[in-house]
């Protein structure tokens, strides 16, 4: 059994007409790397938010089967806590919300949805730091507000630090290579890299074949116009990156 | 917003507050209405000295010219029916006895009240090291404590038994920052307040204990009216926190307290407050009018006052604790969580007066509105003519729960004196699908979220509590935001 299935995916942003999706199949299997490539407006970002289970887009035809299960059936927290997380491309700040406070709530509720006791504190941080390391992320950021002063690269890598403490089934990446320079890309990439496992899928989604030199995916997908135009393996991306997506654009949708 | 959250906001603003039971005591209470003899028999059943009955009788006076006149305080961002001042009780006490020597004498039923507002009058208080003093309707119920303050020479006593041992001290401050003219309501609280607490710490002392008041109306439709009076001596040093409860009545009941604060050359007082009044019904019948005057003095040089407030409840709440910033170089600081759901209605903030040299005050107010509340911040910073160097930072944060409350700032800067400077900083945000959104991603639930934004919004309020009461009030704001629970 496939860890994700998506068949058939129709979306359109809620209260508006325009549909954005048009039909996505994508199958994921655990210890899978798959990336998404596209330009922009394509649909890739709608993609990860449908899977995280953001309201503002309504699912008018398909399924995503996780797990066997019927995913769109799901809470956003409910996701979560099955092991579904969404690194953000834009990590939203949450003022005088300390990340201690913040991770240990989300760890311990996705550990208590897996049957697992809560963390005490002295296992807490010491998870932190451990995984703190993962990402090169200065500890001490811990102790300050979620996403709160942190430059463009500590939020991406922030992200991957959450990604580190939760131990999803399903890692979502938004463009997390967006903004980042290429020591910081080098840095999470590494991260991500390490986090790699046979039970762990990943879905990266971005715009440029660069990240895909650290992080070597199984399967590249095409994304284009609400579609998946190709997959392939890595030698897709080069080649996209090489001719560009006009050609995909050219092409007259199929039914 | 999804569903589920617009839900959850609506059970937040439609909870029932927690305590709304009333304790079955035999109570002495006053008929309904308000003259000169209920003035005259609140004072002889005080055994109040001539001068303290004289002082009430002016008070009265001025409060029945405020009345014909029509001086009602009613400028502020807040819909009500103003209270008929004759149809409240202006006194009512447990009936068997006005004071009490020890906890022993005190009725089980007293006691029970208190330990199910989780107030235990008992040795656990020594352990967190805090001497509480309890009001009920009108009458201090028990002070604990008062030996081991009287070793360092702490005066900490009801206000009723200050009048009457340090009428000396009592006399001189009192209504030295509120006179009783300052306005209608001060004028009320001065004619037929009842009780309340007198602290005074003498030269060079620090207050070895958190000093800890709790108010609670008890009876229908009194009027709760004690007044605080706290004096600082040079060098002193002294903490003080008051907490207040009401049970849920039908008709609204009117608190009108004051209070007083004089802090002399290099004295600090720290005075913070967790309200939690019944605010009425989820319609917006009932519940407690929350009128009061609060102001300190900082009198000597080098002087510190400092306000913290945790509102969250009352039906209407107008208040704002006020510093005279008159010794060179002195302090105010006003910290303040308005939490406002239902049909609540606050306009509250603060007045920093500045009058001495080189003195600096700060202001962090966060209001909080949810259902269809109303929420104001009002504030004003005056710099007199020879304040040199004065200095102000003020900071008002909104945040709205839902979109069907209202957040309101009303800052008013009064600049005599060039060198002044004033900064001010308004910010006003909804709670945003955002952020739930990347909470619900890391697996917290609507509540989950919703606490952990709203407590992190008033970090830096919560974090100037004493400490034994920053969990309590984290635990209060938790309660309001259950949505779940009532």
């Amino acid at each position: 059994m496939a860890l994700l299935e998506v068949e058939n995916l129709h979306v359109s942003v809620e209260d508006e007409d325009i549909e954005i999706l048009k039909g996505v199949d994508l199958t994921i299997n655990e210890g899978e790397v798959h990336a998404i490539m596209g330009p922009n407006g394509s649909g890739k970002s709608t993609l990860a938010a449908v899977l995280a289970g953001r309201e503002e887009y309504v699912v008018t035809e398909g399924s995503i089967r996780y797990k066997g299960e019927d995913l769109l059936e799901l809470e956003v927290e409910e996701r979560a806590e099955e092991g579904v997380f969404l690194a953000f491309q834009y990590p939203v700040e949450l003022p005088g919300v300390s990340m201690t406070n913040f991770l240990r709530e989300a760890v311990n509720s996705v550990r208590e949805a897996r049957g697992e006791e809560e963390l005490g504190a002295a296992d807490f941080l010491k998870l932190v730091r451990e995984r703190a390391k993962l990402v090169d992320l200065d500890p001490d950021l811990v102790k300050r507000s979620v996403n709160q002063g942190f430059s463009g690269g500590e939020k991406k890598r922030n992200e991957i630090f959450q990604l580190a403490m939760l131990e999803p089934t399903l890692a979502v990446l938004d463009e997390t290579d967006s903004g980042l320079d290429i020591d910081a890309l080098r840095t999470v990439s590494d991260g991500v890299n390490k986090l790699r496992s046979d039970e762990r899928a990943f879905l990266l989604i971005t715009h440029y074949q660069r990240l895909l030199d650290y992080i070597e995916p199984d399967y590249v997908h095409v994304m284009v116009n609400g579609r998946i135009a190709e997959s392939g393996d890595k030698d897709l991306a080069i080649r996209l990156e090489e001719e560009g997506y006009e050609r995909f654009q050219r092409e007259p949708a199929a039914a | 917003m999804s569903t589920s959250e617009t839900e959850y906001l609506e059970n937040v603003a439609n909870q029932e507050y927690e305590h709304g039971w009333r304790t079955d005591i035999e109570s002495e209470t006053l008929p309904e209405g308000l003259d000169e003899n209920i003035v005259r028999y609140i004072s002889e059943r005080k055994d109040e000295p001539e001068w303290l009955l004289e002082w009430r009788l002016k008070a009265f006076r001025y409060f029945e010219r405020q009345v014909e006149e029509g001086n009602y305080p009613d400028w502020a961002h807040l819909d009500y029916e103003r209270p008929d001042f004759q149809d409240m009780r202006y006194f009512s006490a447990p009936k068997e006895k006005a004071s009490y020597d020890s906890l022993d004498e005190v009725p089980d039923e007293i006691l029970e009240t208190f330990e199910r507002l989780g107030i235990p009058l008992e040795e656990q208080k020594a352990l967190t090291g805090v001497a509480v003093d309890a009001v009920m309707d009108s009458v201090s119920v028990a002070t604990t404590f008062k030996k081991k303050l009287k070793e360092k020479g702490v005066i900490f006593m009801s206000f009723g038994e200050a009048a009457r041992e340090h009428p000396e001290i009592v006399k001189k401050y009192l209504g030295r920052v509120v006179p009783y003219t300052d306005n209608l309501f001060a004028a009320l609280n001065s004619a037929v307040f009842s009780d309340g607490s007198f602290v005074y710490v003498p030269e060079g002392v620090t207050c070895p204990m958190e000093l800890s008041t709790y108010f609670r109306i008890n009876d229908q439709n009194t009027g709760q009216f004690e007044r605080t009076l706290i004096i600082a001596e040079p060098d002193s040093y002294v903490s003080y926190l008051e907490g207040c409860t009401a049970p849920m009545n039908q008709k609204h009941q009117l608190h009108a307290a004051v209070v007083e604060l004089i802090a002399h050359e290099d004295a600090e007082i720290k005075y913070s407050t967790i309200q939690n009044w019944y605010p009425g019904t989820k319609d917006g019948e009932g519940g407690v009018y929350n009128l009061v005057t609060k102001r300190g003095i900082c009198e000597g040089d080098r002087s510190k006052i400092s306000w913290t407030q945790l509102e969250t409840g009352s039906a209407v709440t107008q208040k704002y604790p006020s510093v005279i910033l008159k010794g060179d170089e002195s302090v105010g600081e006003f910290y303040s969580v308005a939490f406002t759901k239902g049909h609540q209605q606050a306009d509250t903030g603060t007045k920093m007066h500045h009058i001495g040299k080189n003195t600096k005050s700060t202001i962090i107010s966060k209001g909080i509105s949810a259902g269809v509340s109303n929420n104001s911040y009002r504030g004003l910073v005056k710099v007199g003519k020879n304040a040199e160097n004065a200095r102000n930072f003020s900071q008002c944060d909104s945040l709205l729960l839902g979109d069907q409350c209202g957040a309101h700032t009303f800052p008013y800067i009064e600049i005599g004196n060039p060198s002044a400077k004033v900064e001010h900083e308004a910010t006003t945000s909804k709670v945003g699908e955002d952020q739930m959104f990347y909470c619900h991603q890391r697996g917290l639930g609507e509540e989950e979220a919703l606490k952990l934004i709203v407590n992190g919004f008033c970090q830096e309020i919560l974090a100037e509590l004493p400490m034994e009461f920053a969990v309590e009030a984290k635990e209060l704001l938790a309660i309001e935001l259950e949505g779940s629970v009532g």
